[in-house]
């Protein structure tokens, strides 16, 4: 019973998500590919991409504090993020990251630690949704297995 | 641009009609000058005339007047001498009053400018007293008084009776003629007097003074002999006004002209002698001439003048008015033409202007219109890809209805798009054809199975036939010749309602061979009123095309060894392919027939809301055939149908066992029926041809008949030639069937194997145009198939009847509808290769590949994955990621293929087609932006093709089985 109860809150956690933009169709063929053979895939991709994630955005910071900046070192971390991001369906963070490539071109520095902002924002309040959606599928898995 | 153009040519035209208003301007001053410098010079012209006959008329005025006066001078003279000889000569004197009065009147008319003359003697004052004393009378003055003294006297003494009261008049009286009468003895010439009133007539005139010397005065007497030897004074007046008169009445053009003769002996003061004074100011020409009236104390001269204003000639007026008309209409014709060309240039320039707005409206649309297609294909990929997601979830009916014919909605939109697109390629001469090996007969037999619903639902005999000469293996573009044959078959679907659609194929020059034949049979047809012997038995549009062409074709000599054999002797040879759509539809409209092939064009608009379509696909067909170097023709009969007619040039087949390797692309049929005899009953002769074609792609052997009872005979060799060959299938053609009177064919097949006729009894399939009424026909038969008839579907249904294993194939084909399966069919048990330096990318490509069965390995540096890939490869297949940092995608690919090279080179001698891929790996290319040169730039790196992420199933489908086919293919060239 609460097991269902349980799922119920995933789904409209994922409803949400999805009438939110932060995914897309990405994520949905995601979800398939896990209804077939590998079970956690998902949450495997998703630790994954954040931790990532996380990574690069802590290196463009970094880069970005520097006084001289090297916006193609820059830019080529916001493309790597670009692509993690759309892999994943993370919809919101790559369209960030499309126009954080648009700023970094024009060597803007203020835009760029502008839109870092931004990413940073929608990253974490993704990151946010993500963990609680884990939560609620380890919460399922364990009610299941106990039954 | 544009605007400051068309400033520039205001301003250009504003300059030139101010020039062209100028010209005008100035050429009609031009004509009105001309018109003025002929006036005048013609008016000049006769002024001179005028002036000349003046001249003439005046000088022969003055000389008459002067002979006149000259003569009465003369006449004069000779009185004076007859005086001076009579009157003092002679004593007494012979000469009285009354002899000169007698004389000088009898006389008178030899001087008709003098009234009357009169002599008058010189008396001294010495003689007065005697000369008084004589005459009788006193010397009198002019005034009529005695004379007062003086020194010498004239007394006039004789004169003519006109002038007779001058008698006794002292003419030394008179100042003037005291003055004349010294003149005149002091040069013994005739002297004249100013002229003046005549007493009498009151005409104007002189006097004329001659004197009188005694005898013997000798010629150069001094002035005082010639005083000394004057006796008297002859004088006379001269009427010079009647004279003159008189004179002018006698010479032409005296009304013209008026005449004034002057005396100027004072210069400053002219006297008149004759003719009106001058009123008129008006100073018409003038001509004078000198008189010579022989004194030499006064002179004289005549003037002549037009008494009118000499009037301006006509001529002068019209000829240059004339030339001005001429000269205005030359101008207005120069300006009409100019105008002319000037509008005609301008209108000519907006043409230009309008052409190349039209050309930029229709590049503008084209390109409108590709980018819009574009545009809508790209969301509708999602809408289809979405729906066939949806399809695979749990569906009711209903929904599963719904997403079925929103996905067919789907597709037919993508389908028009992509033949816009197509149109818009071919156009901009974009299109490119492949050259990939493909049997032609399976592709007729999908196409045919495309329609075979609505075919069934019409009742409508759907056929494909090629013809066994035809090779088996073609290479060209069969995507293309496909897309041209559906059109074809597609419209003629939409079209007919009854009869048959007919797609054959034979080799051209057959088909032109026999169409030459075939024309008299035509017409020995036409005499005959035959029925149509066509595959329905409707009649055709092309009667070319029926059973007795159709025969000569099918009876050629080739088998399908022999085609085959041929096709391999005759390497890479090109073969010309007629292929003809035949239908008994609707037919197209004479007057439509001309724009068949126009693009968006339809008989008209009600035919497009009757049966749909744009009307575009007829136009792609015609330039697709174009493109494969043959041509579209049609024959077309309203209401009785259309026969299109392509031709299509391909290569042959260069392999004759492409079987092995591309069974992507061409499928084989099982063997498993090679030598089944089967019989056809069949009353059409063309249907059944096609029939007998598909059983002879399967290897069944199949004897025809047109009719059940021969059937039977044929069956047990009643008629005499017993059938040696096992008889296992026997098919029947619902027409030919009756229900009532052969519902008991399989009692009487039983009943021949009784008798021992027929080892067995064979099984029975009817086949059948439509579908509905299969349950009717199950207890008849053993199978019912309805058309169209394909080889594969026709296969499947004898393994059933007979009772063979499964068609493998079959059961393939069926799977391929979804591509999912086909994926897990080519990927299953696959080694592959990911190579990303995102490891969220990585771990979602090798979910999806694992999920369709691969086994995946995951890099992520392009440098792992080149320690990895050495060759011989372990792998199937590489996917790269091209962005990648340190060695990205191209520079990966393009170390492998040296790598393979090398090997290759090492191994020194070709490896072994089956295991290819060792040596070539298909590799890849993973991007998230899809643009053409991306592609492009994959195969420059030598990549086998692409995939955008993120994956879609089809499209992974179609890169792996294309980079697939193409490594086998490249193995097998």
């Amino acid at each position: 019973m609460a097991s269902t109860q349980i799922k119920a809150q995933l789904n409209d956690l994922l409803n949400s998500m999805f009438a939110m933009d932060f995914l897309d169709e990405q994520f949905k063929q995601l979800q398939m590919l896990e209804d077939g053979s590998c079970p956690g895939f998902i949450s495997e991709v998703i630790t994954i991409f954040c931790d990532d994630a996380e990574r690069i955005l802590s290196l463009i910071t970094e880069l970005l504090s520097k006084p001289v900046v090297d916006f193609e070192k820059v830019d080529a971390y916001v493309h790597q993020l670009k692509g993690s991001s759309s892999s994943v369906g993370a919809k919101r963070v790559a369209l960030v990251c499309i126009k954080f490539r648009n700023v970094c071109q024009e060597n803007d520095k203020e835009g760029c630690m502008a839109t870092l902002y931004e990413i940073r924002r929608e990253f974490d309040e993704l990151n946010k949704k993500f963990r609680t959606m884990l939560q609620l599928e380890q919460q399922i898995q364990a009610l299941d297995s106990k039954r | 641009m544009g605007a400051v153009g068309r400033e520039g040519v205001v301003k250009r035209k504003k300059r030139w009609w101010l020039n062209r208003t100028a010209m005008v301007v100035m050429w009609v001053l031009i004509s009105g000058l001309i018109w003025v410098g002929l006036h005048l010079y013609i008016r000049g012209e006769s002024m001179q005339k005028a002036e000349e006959s003046l001249v003439s008329m005046c000088d022969e005025r003055a000389r008459m007047l002067q002979d006149q006066f000259a003569v009465s001078v003369n006449h004069f003279q000779a009185l004076a001498i007859l005086i001076s000889t009579f009157h003092y000569e002679k004593h007494p004197s012979a000469i009285d009053q009354d002899t000169f009065a007698y004389y000088t009147a009898k006389t008178a008319l030899e001087r008709p400018l003098l009234n009357g003359v009169a002599y008058a003697q010189r008396v001294l004052r010495s003689e007065r007293e005697a000369f008084e004393r004589q005459q009788g009378w006193t010397i009198k003055t002019f005034e009529g008084v005695t004379s007062p003294e003086k020194d010498e006297y004239a007394p006039v003494i004789y004169s003519q009776e006109t002038v007779s009261y001058i008698e006794a008049l002292d003419m030394m009286s008179g100042e003037e003629d005291h003055e004349n009468i010294l003149k005149a003895r002091a040069t013994g010439k005739a002297v004249l007097t100013n002229p003046f009133r005549l007493l009498g007539s009151n005409h104007l005139g002189v006097v004329l003074t001659f004197p009188v010397y005694r005898c013997g005065l000798p010629k150069d007497a001094t002035l005082e002999q010639r005083i000394e030897a004057t006796v008297g004074y002859l004088g006379g007046a001269f009427d010079v006004e009647s004279l003159v008169e008189n004179l002018l009445r006698q010479l032409a053009g005296n009304q013209d002209i008026v005449v004034n003769v002057y005396d100027v002996t004072n210069a400053s003061e002219p006297l008149i002698m004759y003719g009106p004074q001058s009123t008129n100011n008006y100073q018409s020409p003038s001509h004078v001439s000198l008189l010579d009236f022989g004194d030499p104390f006064r002179k004289h001269e005549m003037k002549c003048r037009y008494r009118q204003k000499v009037p301006i000639p006509l001529s002068a007026i019209t000829t240059p008015s004339g030339v001005f008309v001429i000269c205005m209409l030359a101008g207005y014709i120069l300006f009409a033409a100019w105008s002319r060309y000037d509008s005609v240039k301008e209108d000519c320039r907006k043409m230009e202007e309008l052409k190349v707005q039209a050309e930029a409206a229709d590049v503008a649309k084209s390109q409108f219109l590709a980018t819009v297609s574009h545009e809508i294909r790209t969301p509708m990929n999602g809408v289809l890809g979405m729906l066939d997601l949806l399809m695979d979830t749990d569906l009711n009916l209903a929904q599963k209805d719904c997403a079925q014919t929103a996905r067919v909605c789907g597709k037919a939109l993508v389908s028009l798009i992509n033949e816009v697109l197509d149109r818009e390629k071919i156009e901009s001469g974009k299109l490119e054809l492949e050259a990939v090996p493909f049997d032609l007969r399976f592709l007729l037999d999908d196409v045919v199975s495309l329609f075979s619903s609505k075919s069934r639902e019409n009742c409508i005999e759907l056929a494909a036939f090629v013809s066994d000469d035809v090779p088996q293996i073609v290479i060209g573009d069969p995507g293309r010749f496909r897309q041209i044959i559906t059109n074809l078959v597609g419209n003629s679907v939409k079209f007919t309602k009854r009869g048959h659609i007919f797609v054959q194929v034979h080799l051209a020059d057959n088909s032109y061979q026999h169409t030459g034949l075939s024309e008299e049979e035509k017409m020995l047809g036409d005499t005959y009123n035959y029925t149509p012997n066509t595959l329905s038995g409707f009649e055709a549009a092309d009667r070319t095309n029926s059973w007795e062409n159709f025969k000569l074709l099918l009876n050629k000599p080739y088998s399908d060894l022999h085609a085959s054999e041929h096709a391999c002797k005759w390497n890479s040879e090109k073969t010309s392919l007629m292929v003809s759509v035949e239908d008994t539809g609707i037919g197209i409209p004479l007057h439509a027939q001309d724009r068949v092939f126009a693009p968006f064009m339809q008989v008209d608009s009600s035919t497009s809301r009757m049966y749909g379509g744009t009307g575009i696909g007829l136009s792609i067909s015609k330039c697709l055939v174009e493109f494969m170097g043959g041509q579209i023709s049609f024959v077309s009969r309203p209401h009785v149908g259309s026969t299109f007619i392509f031709t299509a040039t391909f290569r042959q087949g260069q392999n004759c066992n492409f079987g092995d390797v591309n069974r992507a692309l061409i499928e084989s049929l099982p063997d498993d029926f090679r030598g089944i005899n089967a019989f056809l009953v069949d009353g059409r002769p063309v249907r059944s041809a096609v029939t007998v074609y598909h059983l002879k792609r399967l290897g069944i052997h199949a004897d025809v008949a047109s009719n059940i009872r021969m059937a039977l005979h044929a069956i047990s060799g009643q008629n005499g030639i017993r059938t040696r060959k096992r008889l296992q299938v026997l098919l029947l053609e619902r027409d030919s069937w009756n229900p009532v009177t052969d519902a008991t064919l399989f009692d009487q097949l039983k009943e021949l194997k009784q008798k021992g006729l027929i080892s067995e009894v064979p099984k029975t399939i009817l086949l059948a145009t439509s579908e509905l009424n299969q349950t009717k026909f199950d207890m008849y038969f053993n199978m019912v198939i309805s058309k169209p008839l394909r080889a594969s579907t026709l296969a499947a249904c004898l393994q059933n009847v007979l009772g063979l294993e499964d068609y493998r194939s079959l059961s393939g084909r069926e799977m391929e509808n979804g591509s999912g399966s086909a994926l897990c069919r080519l990927l299953e048990g696959k080694r592959i290769l990911i190579v990303d330096d995102n490891k969220v990318n990585l771990r979602v490509a090798a979910g999806i590949l694992r999920k369709y069965g691969a086994k995946v390995e995951c890099v992520e540096r392009g440098r792992d994955a080149l320690t990895l890939l050495r060759p011989p490869h372990d792998f199937d297949a590489c996917f790269m990621d091209i962005q990648m940092p340190e060695m990205d995608g191209f520079e990966a690919t393009r170390q492998i293929r040296l790598m393979e090279s090398n090997a290759k080179k090492k191994l020194n001698s070709t490896p072994e087609p089956s295991n290819w891929s060792r040596w070539h790996l298909p590799v890849l290319a993973m991007t998230a932006d899809v643009i053409q040169a991306t592609s492009e730039e994959c195969i420059k790196w030598g990549m086998d093709g692409y995939i955008s992420k993120p994956f879609d199933e089809e499209q992974l489908y179609q890169a792996i089985s294309q980079s697939f086919v193409s490594n086998l293919n490249t193995s097998s060239g």
